[in-house]
C-alpha cells in the first residue's frame, strides 16, 4: 500500500515536472492592439497559422479599447508591463515611442524589403533612416453606392464631378433615397470621408502633400480650397438633420437602404457586407474631366513594432518577419476585407467590393492623408482643426476661404518648413 | 502626532489620547494619498515643461502660454465662457425646478409622493454614458422620438437637430444635465422642508399666513441655507463637468467647439486626441486654473454668503 502511494506520488511529480518544463520551453509573446474587433481573426486564423510553423512560440492577442489604447500603452510601457509586440498607430504617435526608446529599429528585419518606401513612410524617422514598425495595412477612400438604387433610377456610375452632381440631383429629384449618407456631428466624417477623400484629386496626391510640407504650397492655395468648395456643395444632398447625424447613423442609413451613396473608407466593407441586403458597388472620387489622372487616399493605418523591453526579442522578430511575409498578408487581407496589405507582392482577395477598391491602386496614384505626416505636431493640431473646419464648411457656418485661412494661420503659428 | 505633542505640553498629567490619532488616521491617510498628494503633484507638474524628453522647470511659463498664446487662450476663454453658461442654466433652471418639486412633494395633499420622488431621482444615479447616449437617440433627427412627439402636437416646425447646431448645442446639453441632476436639489430641499417643525407652520396658520404666502414668507427663509449648499454643489459640479459633453459630443466638443467646457479642454490637452499628442504639463496648468476657479467660488460662498445666512434653531 505504501509503495503504491509512493509510486503514485512520484509519477505525479514527474508528470507535473515535465509539464513545467514544457511550459518553460514555450515562449509567450503578447500583442498590444486597439483592434478589439479583430480578436477572433487573430485567435482563429492568424495566430494558429504562425504557431503551426513555429513550434515553441505562443502568441496572445490582448487588445484594449481604441480610445484608451494610447494612454494605456503609454502607462504600460512606463511601468514595463507592456506586451512584446506593439501595434503601431501611423506617424507621430509611434515616432514618439521610438524616440523614447520604447520601439526597436527594425530596418534590418528580414521581410522589410517587401514594402515600398511610401508604405514604410508612416513608421520612419523624418530622415527615413530607421524604420520601427512593420506596415500591416492601409485603408482606401472612395464612395460606396447602392447598386439596386442606381439600377432602379437608371443611373450610371459617375467618373467626373459634373456626372457626380448630376447623379446626386437625379436621386434627390426622385426622392426615394437620401442622395448621400453623411453627417457632421462627429466632425471626422466631414474631414476624413469628405475632405481627405476628394482632396487628392485637387492637390494631385503626393505632389501637393510634399509641397505643403516643404512650404511651397499653402492651405489657402486654390488646390486646397477647392475641395472645401465642393464639400460646401454637398450640403443639399445630405439627409434631414445631418448636423446631428452621427457616424453610426450614417452607416445605418446606408445599410438600411435609405441612402444611395456613402462617402466611405474601405474599412466599412466587412460591416456593410454583413448588414446590407442589397448589392453594393464602389467608385473612386470623381475627377474634373474624363481622362484626368485620378488620385486616391491609400492611407497607411496599422503597423506592428517590437517593444524594446521585450524579454524575447528573437522570437518576436521571427513573428514580425512573418507579419512582413505574403502569407500573413493573404490571410489578413481576406479575413478583413477593406484593410489592404501594403506588401509589394499582390494579394489575392475574394471579396468583390474589396477587389474594386484595391483595383484603383492600378489606375490611380496613391497618397496618404495630407495632415498626418509632420503637419499635426504642434498646437493647434492641424488634423483636429481640419475636422472642425470641414464640418463648419458643410454646415455653412464657415466659407471655404475662411476655413482654409484659419487652418493656414494655425499651421503658420508653429510650423516653419525647412527651406 | 501634533495633537499628541500639544496635549503633552499643555497638560502633562493627562494620559496621551492615542485613540484620537488612531481614529483619525485612516481618513487622513487615505485622503492625503488619493486627494492631497495628487493635487500637489498636479500643481508641481504645471510648473515644468517637457523639453527634449526631460522635465525642465519653467516657473509660470505654462500659464503664460495658456493666457498669452492665442492658440491656447482663445480655446481657454471659449471653454470658460461655455462653462459659465452651463452653470447659469443650472442655476436658473435646475435649482428653481428642484425647489418647486420639493415644495410640491412636501405638500400633504399629494398622493404617490414616494413614486414621484423615486422617479425624479432615478436619472441622477444613471451613468453619464447612458444619459448621453439615450438623449442623443431621443434628439436624433433620424431615429429620435423627439421629432415624432413634436409632430404629434403640431410643433414639428420647431424641431431642429439641436445637438448639431452651434447656437443650441450647449443649451440643449445643459438642459439634459439639468434633467439628470434635478433630483439632488429636490432631495436636499425636500429634507429641509420636512425638518421645519409643525409648530412654526401652525403658528403661521394662526397668524393667517397660508398657501403661497406661507411658502415665500416662512418656508423659503428657513431653507435658504440649503439653497446655498445646493448652489455651491452645482458650482463645483459644473466646473468639474466633463462626462456628459464627452459622451454626447466627443472630445472635440463640436460643432465648432461650441460645447467645449473646461473639462473637455483639459482632457484634450492632457491626454491628447487623435493625432494631437498629449501634453501633461499644459494639462496640469489647465487643471490648476480650474482648481483656482473652484477655490475662488467656494471662498466667495464661504466668506460672503454663508456668514450672512441666518440660521434658526428650533
Amino acid at each position: 500500500m505504501k509503495t503504491k502511494l509512493l509510486t503514485a506520488l512520484l509519477l505525479g511529480t514527474s508528470i507535473l515536472g515535465t509539464t513545467g518544463m514544457a511550459l518553460a520551453e514555450d515562449v509567450t509573446l503578447n500583442i498590444e492592439s486597439w483592434r478589439g474587433d479583430d480578436l477572433t481573426i487573430w485567435k482563429d486564423k492568424l495566430i494558429p497559422a504562425f504557431e503551426a510553423k513555429n513550434p515553441g512560440i505562443k502568441v496572445v492577442f490582448a487588445p484594449s479599447a481604441p480610445t484608451e489604447y494610447d494612454a494605456a500603452l503609454g502607462a504600460k510601457l512606463t511601468a514595463g508591463s507592456a506586451g512584446d509586440l506593439i501595434t503601431c498607430r501611423p506617424f507621430d504617435k509611434s515616432l514618439e515611442l521610438y524616440k523614447k526608446g520604447n520601439l526597436t529599429d527594425l530596418s534590418a528585419l528580414p521581410g522589410m524589403e517587401n514594402f515600398s518606401p511610401v508604405a514604410k513612410s508612416a513608421w520612419q524617422t523624418d530622415d527615413g533612416k530607421a524604420s520601427f514598425c512593420v506596415p500591416m495595412a492601409s485603408v482606401i477612400h472612395g464612395f460606396i453606392y447602392n447598386k439596386d438604387a442606381f439600377d432602379k433610377l437608371g443611373l450610371k456610375v459617375p467618373t467626373t464631378r459634373d456626372e457626380f452632381f448630376a447623379v446626386l440631383d437625379k436621386i434627390k429629384a426622385d426622392g426615394t433615397y437620401i442622395p448621400m449618407a453623411m453627417g457632421t456631428k462627429d466632425l471626422w466624417e466631414a474631414a476624413t470621408m469628405g475632405y481627405q477623400n476628394i482632396g487628392p484629386n485637387y492637390w494631385k496626391g503626393e505632389e501637393g502633400r510634399a509641397a505643403l510640407i516643404k512650404g511651397d504650397q499653402k492651405l489657402t492655395d486654390k488646390d486646397w480650397v477647392a475641395p472645401y468648395e465642393e464639400l460646401a456643395k454637398w450640403k443639399p444632398y445630405l439627409g434631414d438633420g445631418f448636423e446631428a447625424q452621427t457616424y453610426p447613423d450614417s452607416q445605418n442609413l446606408f445599410t438600411l437602404g435609405r441612402a444611395a451613396i456613402y462617402p466611405a473608407g474601405s474599412w466599412e466593407i466587412g460591416l456593410f457586407n454583413t448588414q446590407a441586403q442589397f448589392k453594393m458597388g464602389a467608385f473612386p472620387p470623381p475627377v474634373e474631366k474624363a481622362g484626368d489622372t485620378c488620385y486616391i487616399s491609400d492611407h497607411t493605418d496599422i503597423g506592428m513594432g517590437l517593444n524594446a523591453a521585450s524579454k524575447h526579442p528573437e522570437e518576436a522578430k521571427k513573428f514580425l518577419s512573418w507579419v512582413a511575409s505574403p502569407d500573413f498578408a493573404t490571410i489578413y487581407a481576406n479575413a478583413l476585407p477593406g484593410f489592404f496589405s501594403l506588401n509589394s507582392s499582390p494579394v489575392k482577395m475574394e471579396d468583390p467590393l474589396a477587389q474594386e477598391f484595391v483595383s484603383w491602386r492600378g489606375k490611380c496614384k496613391s497618397t496618404i492623408r495630407s495632415t498626418y505626416q509632420i503637419l499635426s505636431r504642434g498646437t493647434p493640431n492641424l488634423e483636429n482643426e481640419t475636422w472642425v473646419e470641414s464640418a463648419n464648411v458643410i454646415n455653412g457656418t464657415d466659407t471655404p476661404e475662411a476655413a482654409a485661412k484659419k487652418l493656414q494661420t494655425g499651421l503658420d503659428s508653429w510650423y516653419k518648413p525647412a527651406k | 502626532m501634533d495633537t499628541e505633542t500639544m496635549a503633552e505640553e499643555t497638560r502633562p498629567k493627562r494620559p496621551i489620547r492615542w485613540h484620537v490619532g488612531v481614529f483619525l488616521a485612516p481618513a487622513v491617510l487615505v485622503y492625503t494619498a488619493i486627494m492631497i498628494l495628487p493635487l500637489f503633484g498636479t500643481l508641481q507638474l504645471s510648473l515644468f515643461r517637457n523639453i527634449e524628453q526631460s522635465q525642465v522647470f519653467v516657473g509660470l511659463g505654462n500659464f503664460r502660454t495658456l493666457f498669452g498664446d492665442p492658440n491656447w487662450s482663445v480655446n481657454f476663454w471659449n471653454a470658460l465662457r461655455n462653462n459659465v453658461w452651463f452653470f447659469i442654466i443650472h442655476m436658473l433652471v435646475q435649482n428653481p425646478i428642484g425647489i418647486l418639486l420639493a415644495a410640491l412633494l412636501s405638500s400633504p395633499r399629494l398622493r404617490f409622493t414616494a413614486f414621484y420622488r423615486t422617479a425624479i431621482f432615478v436619472p441622477t444615479i444613471l451613468s453619464f454614458v447612458i444619459v448621453g447616449f439615450a438623449w442623443k437617440l431621443i434628439l436624433s433627427p433620424i431615429w429620435g422620438v423627439a421629432p415624432h412627439l413634436m409632430d404629434f402636437v403640431g410643433l414639428k416646425s420647431f424641431f431642429t437637430p439641436w445637438l448639431g447646431k452651434e447656437q443650441y448645442a450647449l443649451t440643449a446639453l445643459s438642459l439634459v444635465s439639468v434633467w439628470q441632476f434635478v433630483g439632488i436639489p429636490m432631495m436636499l430641499i425636500y429634507a429641509a422642508l420636512l425638518s421645519i417643525p409643525d409648530e412654526v407652520i401652525e403658528a403661521a396658520e394662526c397668524d393667517g399666513v397660508t398657501g403661497m404666502a406661507q411658502f415665500w414668507k416662512i418656508k423659503l427663509p428657513l431653507i435658504l441655507p440649503s439653497i446655498g449648499i445646493i448652489s455651491i454643489l452645482t458650482f463645483v459640479g459644473n466646473f468639474n463637468a466633463f462626462d456628459l459633453i464627452y459622451t454626447a459630443q466627443g472630445a472635440l466638443a463640436g460643432p465648432n467647439y461650441s460645447t467645449d467646457i473646461l473639462g473637455t479642454f483639459l482632457y484634450r490637452a492632457f491626454f491628447g486626441f487623435q493625432l494631437q499628442v498629449g501634453d501633461p504639463n499644459m494639462g496640469a496648468a489647465i487643471a490648476t486654473i480650474m482648481f483656482l476657479i473652484i477655490l475662488a467660488g467656494v471662498c466667495v460662498y464661504l466668506f460672503l454668503v454663508q456668514t450672512r445666512l441666518r440660521r434658526y434653531q428650533f
